[in-house]
């Protein structure tokens, strides 16, 4: 807290008017559009509203939607990490491939993803028709909801923790093998601590993302209520049926416990590098 | 100078070439539903021929497409729409509403409750019927799995939802034991898609399901498409899917084209209109394409809305609102 109030008085000149720019920024792009859900909602009372975001379809979509989410976003932290370690520290032909491979969830349509894993992982896909004789069911199960989930927020992990695996010098690794460390150790108390706070970022970012996605999942569901209904497509379908206040109840609860749980994960990462500071 | 006068120039040219433009002939704007796409290729161009034969002017029709409750609404927020034309009378009803853009009387000014031709829901069966499905009660055995896509999203499925309703109700029984029905075939679903489309290819690209259900232009679209992978099948009854069409009143006189849009909406009803629609099996309401055309749509008994439901707005504060038997089935 002392620390922040130290930075006001910066060095930097224009502190007042890019603050107050941001801020413009922000209630523009962000707080606005917001707001206006929050309104809309007002036009319910609140019995009513308690009644629309705690019917039994809207909670089990609830469970799902952040349960599937959850899920795809640690597979995500750990494949993700996998992924960006060997991007950065192996140099093998056709990596620059590979390397662009990475951004293809974020450049797709999201409705071409969607369609194209349903293909796939169908009873008559190519990896579908090799999993179902095994009692897999993929498409159409929240285990497909997983996978599309895995898909579109893989990048956002790599990214995240890419360029700071660049950064992390080889020789503080060296240095931790030669003082007798073995690879388990040099990992752990070397390179985790560094990228540790990246790597939460982009956990962060993968949930998120998950969170709202329609596109994919509604291909891939099969959308059967209580067993696999997304909360998006609960509020597309209220919106079908021109309840707008209604779907907007439910937008709002997803973005208030959206907003706590990113809350959560920045909090754990502030307290997470003033540890590692003070350990410094 | 010269160069900044020869930008202003230049701009000048351009804007009243735009304006000139959009102003020399008179446009309508058709907004309609997904599966119409089709339809209205063979049908504008037959219109634009009329009209120039008919007055010597040069018109464009344009069209928008997409799922038919979203398309709804744009025109309720404000796409300005000369037309608008529905499967379902619920998505136009919205016009007035909310916004008021036409009168609450809308499907008495043009004839058959202002729909010029209608379809019903009929079943897609895998070649040779090898579940043997043969009516509404062969979908509620255990074990056959039926592909209807979400009553609550998309005209298809809240069809295809009456239609078993109504199956019973005709049979004799009473509403709960349609009730039980309409809970047993549900159960029989798989996956629920959002939309038509997405129900046909969950059925005939992901091999999901025995038996599709939807409207029979839809069924006879895709016998097209995919050749004879599959089999139509005709229950003993379905309902009477009609398709209205509305002449949007505040946005026509704010174009100054009710004359053109009401020309528009009519030709729908003449021998011509009627002969295309034919064409991409919709039922046509004109007795005498009818007449022509009575081999290609096979006569079953068909109810409507309005006969068994009393009405469009009835039926869905019962079965589709939140709460309603729909919900019941999945939440009980």
């Amino acid at each position: 807290m002392i620390d922040f109030m130290a930075k006001q008085k910066n060095v930097l000149p224009g502190f007042n008017i890019s603050i107050g720019f941001t801020i413009f920024y922000l209630s523009l792009i962000v707080l606005i559009p917001l707001s206006a859900a929050f309104i809309k909602t007002t036009e319910l009372s609140l019995a009513e509203f308690w009644h629309v975001v705690t019917a039994p379809r809207v909670l089990a979509s609830y469970k799902l939607t952040f349960g599937t989410s959850l899920i795809g976003a640690l597979i995500n932290a750990v494949f993700g990490l996998l992924t960006a370690w060997v991007l950065v520290r192996y140099t093998f032909p056709g990596k620059k491939i590979i390397d662009a491979l990475v951004d293809l969830p974020f450049a797709l349509p999201t409705a071409v993803a969607g369609i194209a894993l349903t293909a796939v992982y169908a009873g008559n896909g190519w990896i579908g028709s090799w999993l179902e004789p095994h009692g897999i069911k993929v498409a159409f199960t929240p285990l497909g909801i997983i996978v599309a989930l895995t898909f579109i927020g893989l990048p956002f992990v790599v990214r995240t923790v890419q360029p700071v695996l660049q950064d992390l010098e080889a020789e503080t690794e060296e240095a931790a093998a030669s003082l007798g460390a073995n690879r388990w150790q040099t990992f752990s108390k070397i390179i985790f601590p560094a990228i540790w706070p990246a790597l939460l970022t982009g956990f962060a970012l993968a949930f998120a993302r998950a969170i709202g996605e329609y596109g994919s999942v509604i291909f891939i569901a099969g959308n059967v209520p209580m067993v696999s209904e997304i909360t998006p497509l609960i509020i597309i379908t209220k919106l079908e049926q021109y309840e707008y206040s209604s779907a907007t109840a439910i937008a709002v609860v997803m973005l208030v416990i959206s907003f706590l749980l990113l809350f959560a994960i920045n909090g754990l990462q502030w307290w997470m590098s003033r540890r590692s500071d003070a350990s410094k | 100078m010269f160069k900044k006068k020869w930008l202003v120039s230049l701009f000048i040219t351009a804007t009243t070439f735009i304006t000139s433009n959009a102003v020399a002939d008179s446009s309508l704007l058709n907004v309609s539903y997904d599966v119409t796409r089709e339809f209205y290729k063979d049908f504008n161009p037959a219109f634009i021929k009329y009209w120039k034969q008919k007055t010597g002017e040069t018109i464009t029709v344009n069209q928008s497409h997409g799922g038919s409750s979203k398309q709804a609404r744009s025109v309720v927020d404000g796409l300005e729409a000369d037309i608008i034309s529905m499967n379902q009378a619920p998505d136009i009803d919205i016009l007035y509403e909310r916004a008021k853009l036409i009168p609450k009387d809308w499907q008495k000014r043009l004839p058959n409750a202002s729909s010029p031709t209608s379809s019903t829901i009929v079943f897609l069966v895998r070649q040779g019927n090898p579940k043997n499905i043969k009516d509404w009660d062969d979908l509620v055995k255990p074990g056959t799995a039926v592909v209807i896509p979400n009553p609550k999203t998309s005209g298809n499925g809240k069809y295809s939802y009456l239609a078993a309703w109504g199956y019973v109700l005709k049979k004799g029984g009473n509403e709960a034991q349609a009730k039980k029905f309409v809970s047993k075939l549900f159960k029989n679903v798989p996956v629920l898609d959002t939309g038509g489309r997405g129900a046909t290819t969950t059925f005939a690209q992901r091999d999901i399901g025995d038996v599709l259900l939807t409207f029979e232009n839809e069924v006879n679209l895709i016998n097209k498409e995919l050749g004879d992978k599959f089999d139509v099948v005709y229950p003993s009854s379905s309902i009477l899917a009609e398709n209205p069409i509305a002449v949007v009143d505040k946005y026509v006189d704010k174009h100054h084209t009710r004359a053109l849009a009401q020309a528009y909406a009519d030709f729908h009803y003449s021998e011509a209109g009627q002969e295309i629609a034919a064409k991409h099996y919709l039922r046509p309401s004109l007795a005498t394409v009818a007449a022509k055309h009575k081999t290609e749509f096979k006569q079953i008994d068909l109810f409507s809305v309005d006969d068994v439901f009393g009405g469009w707005t009835k039926a869905q504060k019962t079965h589709f609102a939140d709460g309603g038997t729909f919900d019941a089935i999945y939440t009980k």
